[in-house]
């Protein structure tokens, strides 16, 4: 586990569970958690974040249930082979929506269409990057 | 004021949630003179739960504690903790509760290492082991009187008695304040090291919402001596929603009765409104009074829970 560390904030609008649910999904899928890679067990991250068991428990729960983590019986957690979860439509919907929310933000901070496309460009590149040594690029 | 039912967060417990009540209290009601201190309050504590009993200063936490513990006679209302009515605990029972009491009051003549002797001597079951971890834990050299000790230090002598006695309900009241950061760290530690075992029950008073939000999985709101709420952390957190409410012009200064309004700000065009239970109704109320928009924005478990408290009108502990 070299690179991959969950941090959780109190007192935001985001519960913890959903933190830990958002961080490792973005490692999972960035290949900063590589596949195969065994996840921390329920009790040790609980211990580490400094917080209640049963919220890492949920957090590996939907995890599962979203086809990022899998659990092998008395082992644990892995990071799973990625498979889609969701319909064509849903993933469309869902990639509009976070395009929606970037293009605002960048609008809003006054970058010109080119200065946007540029930066999206370097971060996929970047991205590239880092899941190449894995294999896992498409 | 809101009252609990209002908001429908009183369940006791989840619902779905059939483990048994190590804690089971029943319209437990004080008086002092003509004061209410606590006023029919009923909740359960399931076995195996962090339970976080919330309130401000003088909310009426303390006294309900001491009466749970058979410490304090009840003016009307009953209580019973391991099975056991508070009244009449025996002392074996007694042996399976760690008690924290609040403000960690020590001798001050006695010597550290002299306490692990003293508390035994109360307890049929005593790990030195344990309270020798925790002593070294917290940096205390166990020559040193108790009346040295800083406050941290002496929250952990107290941790230390406790734990030893390897109980399986844990009663903290308002263990962390006045701590400094380390040592409240490390009272954390201790708390999600103990629920290690799942049969083990943390039931600690607070007013700090970051350790809440950390180890509770069950919060109750007392507020004004009465109950406002009562459920599990990730319920509360899935009920209560902050809505800004948008208007053509200025937003209307008589609000209709919505169900499970808990607060309300105003700004030039909009409302930004606190609500528990929200529904199809809400929208409709919103939309009766001119609302233009209704948008959702996340709540932390901070405002969500200081939503509950203060009388209606009170926007927080001091910005009235």
């Amino acid at each position: 586990m070299a690179a991959f560390h969950v941090t959780v904030t109190t007192g935001a609008g985001t519960p913890i569970y959903r933190q830990i649910v958002d961080q490792v999904r973005l490692a999972a899928a960035t290949g900063a958690l590589p596949l195969g890679q065994a996840m921390p067990s329920v009790r040790s991250l609980a211990e580490r974040l400094l917080v209640n068991a049963n919220t890492v428990v949920k957090a590996y729960a939907e995890l599962v249930r979203d086809g990022v983590l899998e659990s092998q019986q008395g082992m644990g957690f892995f990071v799973a082979q990625k498979r889609q979860v969701y319909s064509k439509a849903e993933r469309l919907r869902r990639l509009r929506q976070a395009v929606d929310n970037f293009i605002h933000e960048a609008v809003f901070l006054d970058f010109s269409a080119e200065e946007i496309r540029k930066a999206v460009e370097e971060k996929l590149t970047e991205l590239d990057w880092q899941t190449k040594p894995n294999g896992e690029k498409p | 004021m809101i009252a609990t039912e209002q908001c429908g967060l009183s369940n006791h417990v989840n619902p779905t949630d059939q483990r048994e009540s190590v804690i089971q209290v029943r319209g437990l009601t004080r008086y002092f003179g003509r004061k209410c201190a606590v006023d029919s309050v009923t909740f359960g504590v399931p076995r195996g739960s962090v339970f976080a009993f919330i309130g401000r200063n003088g909310a009426g936490k303390t006294t309900t504690i001491r009466m749970i513990l058979g410490l304090l006679e009840p003016t009307r209302g009953s209580s019973t903790i391991l099975g056991y009515d508070s009244t009449t605990l025996p002392p074996k029972a007694r042996g399976r509760i760690g008690y924290m009491a609040e403000g960690h009051p020590v001798y001050g003549w006695m010597r550290v290492g002299q306490y692990a002797g003293f508390q035994r001597g109360f307890y049929h079951h005593w790990n030195q082991e344990v309270f020798a971890s925790v002593i070294d834990y917290f940096a205390i050299d166990p020559r040193t009187r108790a009346g040295h000790l800083s406050h941290g230090q002496r929250a952990g002598l107290h941790l230390a008695m406790t734990l030893a006695i390897e109980p399986e309900l844990l009663m903290l009241d308002d263990p962390a304040t006045g701590l400094d950061p380390a040592a409240r760290r490390s009272l954390l530690e201790a708390m999600i090291y103990f629920t290690r075992s799942r049969e083990r029950t943390i039931f600690f008073s607070t007013h700090l919402l970051d350790d809440v939000e950390r180890v509770a999985d069950h919060v109750a709101v007392l507020d004004y001596s009465v109950l406002r709420v009562c459920c599990g952390a990730d319920t509360f957190r899935d009920r209560v929603r902050r809505l800004i409410v948008r208007f053509r012009s200025e937003p209307p200064h008589k609000l209709p009765a919505i169900p499970g309004l808990l607060q309300v700000a105003r700004s030039e065009n909009e409302l930004s409104i606190i609500v528990a239970n929200l529904n199809e109704q809400t929208e409709r109320d919103l939309e009766d009074i001119g609302a233009e928009s209704v948008e959702e924005q996340p709540i932390s478990l901070e405002d969500a829970l200081i939503a509950h408290v203060g009388r209606q009108g009170d926007k927080s502990f001091l910005l009235k």
